[in-house]
Order: structure tokens, then sequence, then C-alpha cells
């Protein structure tokens, strides 16, 4: 029998269980609603000792990332967490950890981004570092916050890895909300993520120089060698994730299905919210009606052959995004589309955006969408233009 | 002994390692390259370097070579403080863990004055304030020289830069110099102190000292740079005498709170002569250079007085 304990938990605290477990060496991190939790929370386990770590109070979370880049070439085992404005201020930093192979990982408790000012969950944020080079996943739940943000040690620091993890949580709905979920052992765990070594960390016994000036003549040849080793990095998630499973009994998949057997119409949608629209598919199969839901857990490097391979047989996919990319549509649609170009047979994809600034999107909103989406279908096939629709605007 | 002994004996003390390699990419003359070996002398193997972007940087690591025969980290610009927190944080974690042993490696920030003064003022604060065990070393050559001689607020008053320029209606730089060691001293530190690559032993013995306080130290170093200043790259030891004996840039140190001016002179030289051979200076009216004058002699008493020398 696995040891382990049923407790509630809010997201925030699952989150430092797992890097209490995971036993990282630094932390460096700056608050922010609503990812404070995480960092009060991990103040109080360094302060209580129940995690060796050094706790680097930061300035600004430009310094986070710098300090966490400078603590993984130093060799250690790193964790930052941010959300929205923090994450935008991190911005120029981030592409530096991925470009140096530098496993650093992050948990972003994803906000709305100003103006105006919101501490409210979307995924705008998440969007805005779509390019960055970092693996990113998203949890829908509290388990799934505490077990991807352990999966992301393991990844990021597997020497054939070595790529900066971020995990998405949604802000509030997940950072703070308490719900049941199964703590694993402390040892159990400890087996799971392997004692870390950098290949060349930063040591004056084996001197090395990074983060040196690339000129034209070699600068796309760096691009071109990080671009080669990122896409490698699929069998190694898929690895850990089987591994995980078989020692805890929680499987997990770049794209996961909910009642898609047969399905004609499915609905796509990231992150907390997918829950919610597990309801409505419910409703709607209760109704006979023959849909289904895809999410995406694995956001990057995006998941091309399992996205395809879940979409093979549906006429209509339904896309949620809750960000806008300003006269462009929403970003995820825009790419669901773009890894679905070349397929000779191939769903109409009709796009959403809802959810914004912590707006609730109940569950007839998901059926509305569903509903919408049909109409929209059957204009498209008359020929006509069809806009991205925001749903549950007040006009 | 004589002096004459000393003169003879102290270049001996020194090692003839070297450990920032020569054919690098700087231009002729620079000052700040000067000013980084003699920093890397005295710093010796055992340490770690996180540099910011800008000349340095630029002049030393391009790809695939490297003038760095210690470990060294350039990630951006405006982060050196937060880098070599991050690099102290996790030595002392996993020393304290077992996971490495205790061999007393040291920690080194490398910036310009842009690095320093401005964009990367906060880093560096929130690692002083913090109180990593670090040194960092500022290279004032006095504006952004990577980008082409742009102004930073550690530019002096009255010269010309790209980016302020002299004109109908300008002087050139109509601001007078950031006090950057002030700055320092103001976070309480325990060692504080200004250099010169015109004077290498005591720029060596101060980088030696901030290396072995235990806590921040920062050295201010003025690194005469030709190509931004206009000024003949054979002159650049002789420029750094001069702004040190003309006031412009006084040597001392802060040690716990407490100055000691290393070098004084109750005859300053005249700014002018300081000024002279520097084409960036040379659009200046009489009566600007003689407010620049004032402004020296009465910057050098009020730290004559801090000094506590009559
Ligand atoms: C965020 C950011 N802004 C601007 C730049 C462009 N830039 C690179 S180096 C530099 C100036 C460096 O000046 P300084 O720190 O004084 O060093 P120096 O080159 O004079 O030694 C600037 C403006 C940059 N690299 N990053
Ligand atoms: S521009 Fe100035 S500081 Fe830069 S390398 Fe040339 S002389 Fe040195
Ligand atoms: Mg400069």
């Amino acid at each position: 029998m696995k040891k382990e304990k049923v407790v509630g938990l809010e997201g925030s605290f699952a989150v430092s269980e797992a890097v209490r477990m995971a036993n990282a060496d630094v932390i460096a991190a700056y608050p922010i609603t609503p990812q404070t939790h995480i960092v009060e929370r991990l103040s109080e386990m360094v302060a209580e000792g129940e995690l060796d770590a050094e706790f680097i109070c930061v300035e600004s979370e430009h310094s986070a990332m710098s300090a966490c880049v400078g603590a993984s070439a130093g060799g250690a085992r790193v964790f930052t967490c941010t959300a929205g404005q923090g994450l935008e201020l991190m911005h120029e930093v981030l592409y530096i950890p991925s470009s140096m192979r530098l496993p650093v990982v992050a948990v972003v408790a994803n906000r709305a981004l100003s103006a105006p000012l919101s501490v409210w969950c979307d995924h705008s944020d998440m969007m805005a570092v779509r390019d960055i080079g970092w693996i990113q996943m998203l949890a829908e739940n509290n388990q799934q916050a505490f077990d991807l943000t352990l999966c992301a040690f393991r990844i990021a620091e597997d020497n054939e890895v070595l790529f900066p993890t971020m995990v998405h949580i949604d802000g509030f709905h997940l950072s703070h909300v308490i719900e049941d979920m199964r703590l694993p052992d402390a040892e159990e765990v400890a087996g799971f993520i392997p004692d870390y070594k950098h290949p060349f960390a930063l040591d004056p016994d084996k001197p090395v120089s990074m983060g040196c000036y690339g000129p034209p003549f070699i600068y796309p040849e760096t691009k071109r060698a990080q671009e080669v080793a990122f896409e490698n990095v699929m069998p190694k998630i898929l690895e850990t994730w089987k591994v995980f499973g078989d020692r805890f009994g929680r499987y997990y998949a770049p794209v996961e299905k909910y009642r898609m057997e047969d399905a004609k119409i499915a609905l796509l949608t990231m992150g907390s919210y997918s829950e919610t629209a597990m309801l409505a598919i419910d409703e709607l199969r209760a109704k006979g009606e023959d849909v289904g839901l895809i999410r995406l857990r694995l956001w990057r490097p995006f998941p091309f052959k399992e996205f395809r391979e879940a979409v093979k047989g549906v006429e209509v996919l339904v896309v949620l995004d809750r960000c806008v990319s300003f006269g462009m549509g929403g970003p995820v649609c825009s790419e669901v589309k773009s890894a679905l170009y070349d397929q000779q047979k191939k769903p109409h994809v009709v796009g959403f955006i809802g959810g914004l600034g912590g707006r609730d999107i109940p569950i007839e909103g998901f059926e509305y969408m569903i509903q919408s989406a049909l109409e929209k279908v059957k204009a498209i096939e008359r020929g006509e233009e069809v806009e991205t629709e925001m749903i549950g605007i007040r006009e | 002994m004589k002096k004459e002994e000393t003169d003879l004996f102290v270049p001996r003390l020194v090692t003839t390692e070297e450990n920032f390699a020569p054919g690098h990419r700087a231009c002729i003359g620079c000052g700040e390259a000067l000013a980084v070996r003699h920093v890397c002398k005295a710093l010796g193997r055992n340490v770690i370097i996180v540099n910011a972007t800008g000349c340095i940087e630029v002049f030393s690591s391009v790809l695939p070579q490297t003038s760095w025969c210690v470990p060294w980290i350039h990630t951006i610009f405006e982060n050196v403080g937060a880098v070599v927190s991050g690099i102290e944080s996790a030595y002392k974690a996993r020393v304290r863990k077992g996971k490495i042993p205790d061999k007393n490696v040291k920690f080194v920030g490398f910036a310009g004055d842009g690095g320093t003064s401005d964009i990367g003022l906060q880093a560096l604060s929130g690692a002083m304030e913090r109180g990593h065990n670090f040194l960092y070393c500022c290279f004032d050559n006095e504006a952004y020289m990577n980008t082409g001689i742009q102004r930073s607020s550690s530019t002096p008053y009255g010269a010309w830069t790209t980016t302020a320029p002299y004109g109908k209606k300008s002087i050139g730089q109509a601001t007078w110099k950031k006090n950057m060691p002030e700055i320092a001293v103001a976070h309480k530190i325990p060692y504080v102190a200004t250099a010169c690559p015109s004077y290498p032993f005591d720029l060596m013995d101060k980088v030696k000292r901030g290396l072995e306080i235990e806590g921040p130290a920062y050295v201010h170093i003025f690194s005469p740079c030709p190509t931004g200043w206009r000024s003949p790259p054979e002159l650049t030891i002789e420029i750094g005498r001069l702004a040190v004996e003309t006031g412009v840039f006084p040597l001392y140190e802060v040690i716990n709170g407490e100055y000691r001016l290393n070098y004084d002179f109750t005859d300053l030289k005249p700014v002018r002569e300081y000024m002279k051979p520097q084409r960036r200076f040379r659009h200046l009216t009489e009566d600007i250079i003689d407010k620049i004058q004032a402004r020296v002699e009465k910057e050098y008493l009020k730290l004559r007085e801090k000094a506590g020398v009559k």
C-alpha cells in the first residue's frame, strides 16, 4: 500500500508542499496576488526549518527570475512563483534560462493584465510568454497543481532536458480554493525526484563562460541547437508522467480527453474551467448530443501529434480562449488552427473568448458556445465571415 | 624601507598569472580592460564572476572564444545584483545541505556605470540591502560606451555624448554626475571604495579587501575610455592620474562607515589640466569650467571633512 494522506489544501499550499518535498535549495520570489499564499507558505516553511532552502526576498520579479537564473547556474534546485504583472516584469529574463539550459521551476497563478487593474484570473499572462522556450503545462485542480509541480522538477532537471518548466494554476480558482487532495509520503516523493546535478554548473574547479556574445556567424546555430533540444523533451515528459502514474496512481497526458468517444463536436479548454466544461458535457451527453471535451495539459512544446489524434473524427471544434490577441482573436484558437492546417481531414474550428479578468463562465456558458458554434459553422458553410465572439458581455 | 625600495618590491608581489586572458577586443588604450585585468589578478581563481551587458562582456566573450579563466556568467544588462544574489545563495544552500564542500568561493559582480547607476541600480540596491556576501565592481567610463557613447547618470557635467551633444541650446551633459559610491555608502554596507587603474596597487588592494570582507562590498573604478572621451589612447593612465590629482575623482575607502582618503592633495591641480586632453570637454567655455572647478573643490572639501583630514 502506498502511504498517503487525504488532506484539504488550498492550491497555493499544495504547490508549496510540492516544493518542500522536492527539497528545493533556492527560492526567489516577489509577492503578487493571487500568488501571495505560495510565497507566504514557503517563507513559513523555511522559517520553521521544514524546508532547508535559501529564500531570497528579492525587490522585484525581474530580480526574482534573475536570482533563479544565477542560482540554477550555480547548480541549485530552484523555484519561483508569480502571476500577471509579475510574469510580465520577468519577461526579459525568462528567455535566459531556456537559452542557457537552466532548469528553473516556476508556478504561475494566472492573472489578467492591466489596464484596468485586475487581480483575477485569465490567461493573458500565460499567452504573453508562449515563445520563451519553457516547458509549460496547466493544472485544473489542486491535486494536479501538486502533482505537476513535482513532475516539473524531475522533467526540468533531467540532464537530457535541462529546460525551465512552468506550471500554470488559475489564480484564485486554484490558488485560493481548498480542495481534498492526496498528499504522498515524503520518502516516496524523494524516490521520484533524483538528486540533481547540472553537468556544467559554475565552479572555480571547472571554469566555464556562460552567456557569451553571439554575432551573426554563430547566433543562428545556437538557436537551432536550442530548438532541436526542445523538440526532444517530449519523450522525457511522457516518461516522467508514466513513472509518476505508476508510483502515485495518477496519470497525465499532453492532451486529455473527456467523453470523446464518437464525439462529433468537441470543446477545447485549458485550466480550471475545464471542470465546469465537463459538467456541461455531461448535461449535453444526457440530452443525447455527441459532444466531448479536449483539454490541453501541455502547452509547450505544443503536442501536435496527440492533439491531431484527439480531434480525429471531430466535425466541429469549439475553442475557448481566456485571453485576447488584439486584432487576431484568441491565441489558443489561432494555434489550434495552425496545428490543423496541413491535415487532409480537419474539423471546423470556432473560437470564443470568455472568462476575462475573473468573469465566471457558468455551465450554460459552455452549452451556449457549443450551440452558437453550430450556427457559426452553418454561416461558414454559406461562405460568410465569422468573427471570434466574446461571450457574456453586457452591451 | 625607503620609497625607492618599495617601488621595486611592490610590483613583484603581484601575480604574473593572468586570470583575464589577452586577445580580447577592447579598443587600444581601454581603461576598462586594464582595470578588469588588475581586478582579476587581485581576485584570483576561486571566484565566480557575474557580468552585465556592456563593453566588457562584448569585448571579452565573443563566441566561440572567451577571455575568462574563471567561471563567468553574463545574462542581461540590469540584473547583476540579482544574479550574484542567486549564485551566492545557491552556494550557501548547497554547502549547508552537504551537497558540495565549502571551498570559500567568492562572488563578484561586474558592470559599467550604466549597468550600475542607471538600469541596474534597483537590483544592486536589493542585493546590498539583503546583505549577500559579494563584491561588486562598477567600471565607470562615464557613459554607455558599448552602444555608442550615450550619456548616463554618471556622465560628468558639461561632457559631450551622443545623447547629450553640445549645440546652440546645449552645453552637453546638463546634470552633475550621480555619486554612486555615496549611494552604496547609504546602504550601510561594510566596504565601499573608489579606485582607478592608474593606481594599480591601490586598486588591487581594495579589490582584495572587498573580497575578504563579510557582506556586500562595492568598488567604483574610474575607467578612462579613449573612444568615448575622445582622448589619445596613450594618455589613459595619465588621464586617470589627473582625475585623482585634480580632485575630480578622489580615491577613498569607507570601511564600516569610516571614511579614509587614500591620496590627499592639499593643492589640487586645476580641472583644466584633466579636461584638456579630452575632446568631450573641448566645447566648454571658461565660465563653465570655472563652475566645474568650484564644484570639484567644494566636493573635495566635504570628502576631506568626512575623512577627518584637517
Ligand atoms: C534592457 C536593455 N536596454 C538597453 C540595452 C542596450 N545596452 C547594452 S549595453 C548598454 C550600455 C552599457 O553602458 P555601461 O553599463 O556604462 O557599460 P559600458 O559599455 O560603458 O562599459 C546599453 C544601453 C540592453 N542591452 N538591454
Ligand atoms: S569604447 Fe571605451 S570602454 Fe569600450 S572598449 Fe573601447 S575604450 Fe574600452
Ligand atoms: Mg559606461
